[in-house]
């Protein structure tokens, strides 16, 4: 019977499938960081376990982590903690860590491609629901809760009811200045934030396939966004271009048998899926959020919708919440709107790829001066590398601050936050209610986005600076 | 973990849609390293103000509402895979969440930690929330053996679904682990007899 790529990775990795039970599932490899491991470890400590297998941990600090000064002691009490924690945990079950000062610490989600870890074919898990971004590669990639970390460290298995899987066909050529993080925000303003739940996402399509690796990883990045369990593209050419000679990458013969593997993973012909949703890529113009959830998303140049009897009482109390939320008018325009900070980062947004397009934009130009903009690489490497192409240079004429890697303002765990009421552009994946800081009012956009909008000071389609 | 088997109480409604575990818990709130004490800042930016005043119209505020159900509107739990966030519900009191649609991650995470998520139709949420807005104090019956939830005073019924590996867990206090660490002998096996696997590479 044909397969689709979801299956065969899940089939294969199925240890056990009693009658009643859930599946228990193999995971290749585990990624653990400062926030969702503590309360694991201490499970185990408390049940006199160990680790069942250190070398498929990998382990990093990122959420919690100031980006001025990293290697000098860390002010906050409560932050530093959490960071010795996952160092001695790390140091008492033997598991290797790419802390603060590491040369490959940085965002868990960057790292892991980054440094070949991430691999077609493979079943990986964090205590982090971006967790998805890794299905770019192949992988079936999802986010857990601390439980099941403590589960997968004791037993290097996670027990998980099969998902149902979902297609989502993206056809045709993305327009100059259409990004993958436009493409994304398009399909879940269309599906809205429960349309993939239950769901194992496959995108398919020309689209698609044009995308580099960094596009694709945003797309599944944000898989999460519309609720799916998870989100995948089948490896091709492009991945394999990408991996080839990363640090944890196959090497010599190993490289080949690996390739000849990974390509018997695409879905095969005929395969079904129990939902299949198309898109057209012309279709597709830059996007940028309005509202409270990802999902409130609308072409920038178009308006904010209005109020109609149409609508259920819940979606009509929704947008007015999320309207006196974010200081917005029901049906007006959010070009020309005002904007006090530009922030680039994130999982979703801050390899070395979203910093070359950004920088296109950005050189020779300033921001504008009512924005103060902020710059946080996805990683230590990311960070070496823009150094290395002299992105930094271009960053630092535009007027940009530029941190050291880490989650930061994606999230307002560290000192990093949006003063309340101030408003956002922001290349992150998450618009809720205070998720850059109480009060803080988030626009979700793509690098090219965010670096016009630096520079014009307000709401800005980057077409205008794209010959 | 406490058992759970039937539960009756009254409710505290929140008829807000997709309500995200960063409402629950706000991450400034993660730092830091046990499961305790969460329960003091559930729903913290909707509960009190930037000067740390109880904000009166927010409904946990209203001692009119009381009780260990709490009623959610569609899509509950949604964006990050915290489980902080059932942390803060359980530490709070709560014992079930009624909603009419849960996010993935956030029910596996409420499953975890014994708050049984209740997944109901949208219109018997409706009916639900019409109920406790005319009498604050109605009870509801959550019946996890049989599963099925109740209003008596309205003669509101409807089943719920749990997977039967599940409802075991919850009812005789059992976790995952147990029962991972049972097939350990088959894990070996699977891990002995597997190809393809380049997942070690770098590290041994």
């Amino acid at each position: 019977m044909p397969k689709t790529l979801f299956e065969k990775i899940w089939d294969s990795h199925v240890v056990a499938q009693e009658e009643g039970f859930p599946t228990v599932l193999y995971i290749d490899a585990h990624f653990i960081h400062e926030v969702t491991s503590p309360q694991a470890f201490n499970g185990l400590k408390n049940r006199g376990i160990s680790v069942r297998s250190p070398s498929r941990v990998w382990a990093t600090a990122d959420h919690n982590v100031p980006t001025i000064n990293q290697l000098l002691p860390i002010k906050d009490l409560l932050s530093r903690k959490q960071i010795e924690t996952l160092e001695e945990n790390c140091k008492d079950f033997g598991i290797e860590l790419f802390g603060l000062g590491h040369p490959w610490q940085g965002i868990v989600h960057v790292i892991g491609p980054e440094l070949g870890v991430t691999k077609p074919g493979m079943t990986i898990v964090c205590g982090d629901s971006h967790t998805s971004t890794h299905g770019a590669f192949g992988a079936v990639a999802f986010g857990i809760g601390t439980s099941e970390v403590e589960q997968v460290l004791a037993s290097q298995t996670i027990l998980q009811t099969k998902p149902k899987t979902m297609k989502i066909d993206v056809n045709g050529v993305l327009q100059k200045g259409v990004t993958a993080k436009d493409v994304i925000l398009y399909i879940i303003s269309k599906l809205s934030t429960s349309g993939g739940t239950g769901h194992f996402v496959e995108f398919t399509g020309s689209a698609i396939r044009g995308l580099s690796m960094e596009g694709r990883m945003t797309i599944c990045n944000m898989s999460i966004e519309m609720g799916a369990r998870g989100g995948m593209i089948a490896p091709d050419e492009t991945t394999y271009k990408y991996m080839y000679g990363r640090t944890f990458s196959p090497k010599g013969s190993d490289w080949d048998k690996a390739v000849s593997f990974w390509k018997t993973l695409p879905s095969d012909k005929g395969a079904k899926f129990d939902r299949v949703e198309s898109f057209d890529a012309r279709d597709i113009e830059p996007m940028i959020t309005y509202g409270t959830n990802p999902g409130m998303g609308i072409n920038i140049n178009g308006q904010l919708p209005k109020i109609n009897n149409q609508m259920s009482k819940s979606s009509k109390d929704q947008l007015l919440k999320s309207l006196d939320y974010m200081g917005l008018e029901e049906g007006q325009k959010m070009i020309g709107q005002h904007v006090d900070y530009v922030f680039f980062g994130s999982c979703t947004n801050s390899r070395i790829e979203d910093f070359r397009e950004a920088a296109k934009i950005l050189k020779g130009r300033k921001k504008a001066k009512n924005i103060i903009a902020i710059l946080v690489p996805g990683s230590s490497q990311v960070a070496k590398q823009a150094k290395k192409e002299g992105l930094d240079k271009v960053f630092e004429e535009a007027g940009f601050e530029l941190r050291e890697s880490g989650c930061s303002s994606c999230l307002g765990f560290n000192d990093d936050k949006i003063p309340p009421g101030k408003y956002c552009v922001s290349t992150s994946n998450r618009n809720f209610e205070g998720r850059q800081g109480p009060g803080a009012k988030t626009m979700l956009v793509s690098p090219l986005t965010a670096a016009a909008t630096a520079i014009k000071g307000c709401v800005t389609d980057p077409r205008i600076f794209i010959k | 973990m406490k058992k759970i088997n039937i539960i009756r109480s009254t409710a505290i409604p929140i008829p807000i849609e997709n309500i995200d575990t960063d409402q629950i818990t706000p991450a400034r709130f993660l730092k830091t390293t046990t499961k305790e004490g969460f329960g003091k800042i559930l729903f913290n930016d909707w509960r009190y103000d930037q000067h740390g005043n109880l904000k009166e119209d927010f409904v946990l505020n209203n001692p009119k509402y009381k009780g260990t159900i709490l009623v959610a509107g569609k899509n509950f739990g949604c964006g990050s895979s915290r489980e902080h966030a059932t942390w803060s519900l359980k530490d709070f009191g709560f014992q079930v969440v009624v909603s009419s649609f849960f996010a993935d991650i956030f029910k596996s995470n409420a499953l975890n930690n014994f708050l049984l998520p209740v997944t109901v139709s949208e219109l018997f949420l409706q009916d639900l929330f019409y109920a406790i807005e005319e009498k604050s104090d109605v009870k509801i019956e959550v019946d996890l053996p049989n599963q099925h939830i109740r209003v008596p005073s309205h003669k509101m019924m409807e089943e719920f679904e749990i997977s039967t590996y599940k409802k075991m867990c919850l009812m005789e206090g059992f976790d995952d682990i147990g029962y991972l660490l049972s097939m350990q002998k088959k894990t070996k096996k699977f891990e002995l007899k597997r190809t393809n696997d380049y997942s070690l590479i770098g590290r041994i």
